[in-house]
């Protein structure tokens, strides 16, 4: 989150709406409280109308599962603006760690099908760092699969304490 | 009838200028002509909740979205409706078509044919349904009604009142 300037983000249902709120909250943030799988999608439709502005899909890989038709969408209309990081715990952390499949399913094999332009997966801090600065400065879309484990998310998190109506209207001040 | 031309016509003078969905025969000319023209975009959407997924980010990014479907996809995207549009309040013009109308369709349309009407009261998106004559007034009323109420409001087509 240290490496954001004006950059907006489109945060997943559950620990990473939360997380991101708890470790940086700002105006760019929209956290999506429901609607399963469909911050891709929002982050979509926001990079496809804005595309002077970065917008940053922070994803799960539950959610990306679920809505794993946006992986197509993105490539096809080739936003460069919109840069897809999936944080891939390999379990449904917000429901206590039942596991997903992608622990054995290549979320980055599908992304490269799919038509991104640029395709990583990392598993370090080091390469995390050096592969945002890389999206952050390149053009995309961009896909960046990070491999956590899930005992990095254990920590007590509080909910999103703004409501659903202040986050939507601070973020559209914020991008427009 | 009225022509798709027009009708795409109608939505972009009163102020619509983002279209997504997921086609239906009924309105197969209407997104043949949205996709065609170059001054507005029509994104093919994968499934209908992903149509509103985007439909409301362009929203949040200054659009006024248009989000076409069947009323099939009514069900599809009841969770994006539900737990996305109606909280945050944000706002898209659904434009639904009425498959299963009084019963004379195939089968996997008629029990969504008799119930979309009372889903939609359920789940509190208010509707009206086009007939011939009032294309242009429905049209007109639901951009006021969904840039004042910050909500969807679904628009119900039936097969022969566009072409």
């Amino acid at each position: 989150m240290e490496l954001l300037k004006d950059q907006l983000v489109v945060c997943a249902n559950g620990l990473i709406s939360r997380e991101t709120f708890t470790i940086r909250d700002r105006t760019e943030n929209f956290y999506m409280i429901g609607s399963m799988g469909l911050a891709s999608s929002i982050g979509l439709g926001v990079a496809l109308s804005k595309p002077s502005r970065k917008v940053i899909i922070l994803d799960g890989d539950g959610n990306l599962l679920m809505n794993l038709g946006s992986l197509p969408m993105a490539g096809s209309l080739q936003p460069k603006n919109l840069l897809h990081i999936v944080l891939d715990n390999e379990v449904y952390a917000s429901t206590g760690n039942q596991p997903t499949i992608s622990n054995v399913v290549e979320l980055e094999d599908i992304a490269r099908s799919a038509k991104y332009a640029y395709i990583k997966k990392v598993t370090t801090d080091e390469e995390l760092r050096r592969e945002v600065v890389h999206i952050l400065e390149n053009d995309g879309p961009s896909f960046l699969l990070v491999k956590i484990s899930e005992k990095e998310e254990q920590r007590e998190l509080g909910r999103v304490t703004h409501s659903p109506e202040e986050i939507k209207e601070r973020f559209m001040s914020a991008i427009n | 009838m009225f022509k798709s031309e027009d009708f795409a016509q109608e939505l972009i003078n009163n102020g619509y200028d983002f279209f997504t969905g997921v086609p239906c025969t009924i309105i197969g000319n209407l997104i043949a002509t949205l996709t065609e023209r170059p001054d507005i975009t029509y994104i093919p959407a994968v499934r209908e909740d992903v149509a509103v997924g985007v439909a409301s980010g362009a929203y949040m990014a200054g659009k006024i979205p248009v989000v076409l479907m069947q009323n099939s996809g009514l069900g599809q995207c009841l969770n994006a409706l539900t737990s996305l549009n109606l909280i945050y309040k944000l706002p898209c013009l659904l434009i639904v078509t009425w498959r299963g109308f009084e019963g004379k369709d195939a089968p996997e349309h008629l029990v969504m044919g008799r119930i979309c009407e009372k889903l939609l009261d359920t789940v509190g998106i208010p509707h009206h349904t086009f007939n011939p004559d009032n294309i242009k007034v429905l049209i007109n009323m639901s951009y006021k009604l969904i840039t004042e109420n910050k909500k969807p409001l679904a628009l119900l087509l039936k097969k022969g009142i566009i072409d």
